[in-house]
Parts: C-alpha cells; structure tokens; sequence
C-alpha cells in the first residue's frame, strides 16, 4: 500500500508539467530552447508572436514546472530548457497508456475466444 | 511533437476476429462491460449518455458516464468522459473530457482496432494522478511500470 501510494504520490508532483506545457507559446518556448539550447529572452522574443513582457511570464510559469531555469553567463542572462522534468511528464502519460494496453489485452482475450 | 506526446494516447491493436464481433464487443453494453471492467446502465446510442459502475473489486462504489458521441456501424465508435472522475462528492459535469476513438478495419484473418484517447492537456492536474488510484486491473503491471520509471 505504501508503495501505491508513494507512486501516486510521484504522479500528482508531475501533474503542473501536464498544465505548463497547456498552451500553444509555452510549447514554442520550450520547443525552441530545447533545439537551439540556452537562449537569451531577446532572441526568445524574436521568435515569438507575444511581446517581451508574455514571454517573460510564459517563462516564468514554465520555470514554476521545473521545464525551464535561467541562469547568468556574464552579464547576460540565459534561460535552459531542463529535459529531464520533460522525461517525468511522459512518463506519466505512459502509465495511462499501459491502461489502455490491459484493456485492450483484455478485448482481444474477450473477441478471440 | 510535444503536444503530440502529452496531449494523445494512439494503440494499434491486431484482433483475431471478424469485424462484426469486436464491434458488436464495444458498443453492446453488456458485452463493452465485460472486458472494459464496468456495468453499464443502458444502451451505446450515439449522443446520449449512459452512466456506469466499475466492476473491479474494492472499486465497485465508483461511477462514471460515457457521453457516447458517434457510432457509424463497424467503422468508429466515439465518446466523451471525465477519465478521472472518481470522487462522489465532486461535481464533474463542468470539466473538460477526453475523446475516446475506435476505429475498426477490416483485414486479411481479422480485425484491425485503432484506438486513441486526446484531450488529456485540458483535465485537471489533480484528476491525472487519481487515475492511477481508480484503475485495478492493470494495476499490478503498472506498479512495475512505474517501480522502472522511479527507479531510472
């Protein structure tokens, strides 16, 4: 029991990755800095169609997720795209997926006989 | 690719059955029940829904509702839920669904079954991870799932 619910547990810490990437800017944030690396917030706003201000939000909700961290190289400040937080919300989606995989396993049981 | 990844699940599935078989095994009550692990209070008729009891020991006091959408006959078979609904004191009516699509094709010594389930980045955060709390069946194979990923 304690294991199901320490599992459960894991799920519900990975739940606001599932809410940050719900939005059509984040997703090209993160998109974006997870192709072409650490980028400064100028030329994360030269891609985007929002103003300097939104994008700065969108990160920082993002950055609330665990997806994206900032850090200072010089005198410029960089934003990272954090892959492994990515990893944990697949994951989770994967395990809803192997429901599918018993129910379906248990169709064609049902089907074949 | 990411939305693609977290917003939809797809399975391909190989039935060694005729197509009128596994249809009739998804949208006959009875017979959707049975395997899906739920009864069912009435009929699949397209745009009405149908509420239901999980059949899984230790799980039968959870209820839920199909909102069946589109059934064209032994082709593709749609509804709506709320895949997490499983507190009876929360009013779920006015949260958002996840589509859940059966596409049948007939092919040589079988049934080909195409299922997906979309929407999942609308639900409610805290709805996903009671999920795991509601399904029983598969639960013994998703702990390993689960053990494997925790442990990586």
């Amino acid at each position: 029991m304690s294991r199901r619910s320490s599992a459960a547990l894991r799920v519900e810490q990975a739940a606001p990755l599932f809410a940050a990437l719900g939005d059509e800017t984040r997703l090209a944030l993160v998109s974006r800095l997870g192709s072409s690396g650490p980028l400064s917030i100028t030329r994360l706003t030269e891609g985007a169609n929002v103003t300097r201000q939104a994008v700065t939000k969108h990160l920082q909700v993002l950055a609330g997720a665990g997806l994206v961290r900032d850090e200072w190289r010089g005198r410029e400040r960089l934003w990272v795209f954090e892959a492994a937080r990515l990893a944990e919300a697949r994951r989770c989606l994967d395990v809803i997926s192997s429901q599918w995989d018993d129910a379906l396993s248990r169709l064609k049981d049902f089907v074949e006989k | 690719m990411v939305a693609k990844n977290t917003d939809r699940i797809e399975k391909q599935v190989f039935l060694r059955a005729p197509r009128s078989r596994v249809w009739r095994a998804l949208t006959q009550a009875e017979e959707f029940g049975s395997w899906f692990g739920v009864k069912l209070d009435g009929k699949l008729a397209p745009q009405r829904s149908v509420t239901g009891r999980i059949t899984s020991k230790g799980y039968e006091h959870l209820t839920f509702e199909l909102q069946v959408q589109q059934i064209d006959p032994e082709s593709y078979f749609s509804y709506r839920w709320h895949p997490y609904a499983i507190d009876p004191n929360v009013d779920y009516s006015k949260e958002p669904t996840t589509l859940v699509e059966f596409r049948l094709e007939e092919v040589s010594g079988g049934t080909q079954l195409q299922l997906s389930e979309s929407g999942f980045e609308q639900i409610p955060l805290a709805r996903r991870a009671e999920a795991f709390r509601m399904n029983d069946g598969g639960w013994t194979e998703q702990m390993k799932n689960i053990e494997r990923y925790v442990a990586a």
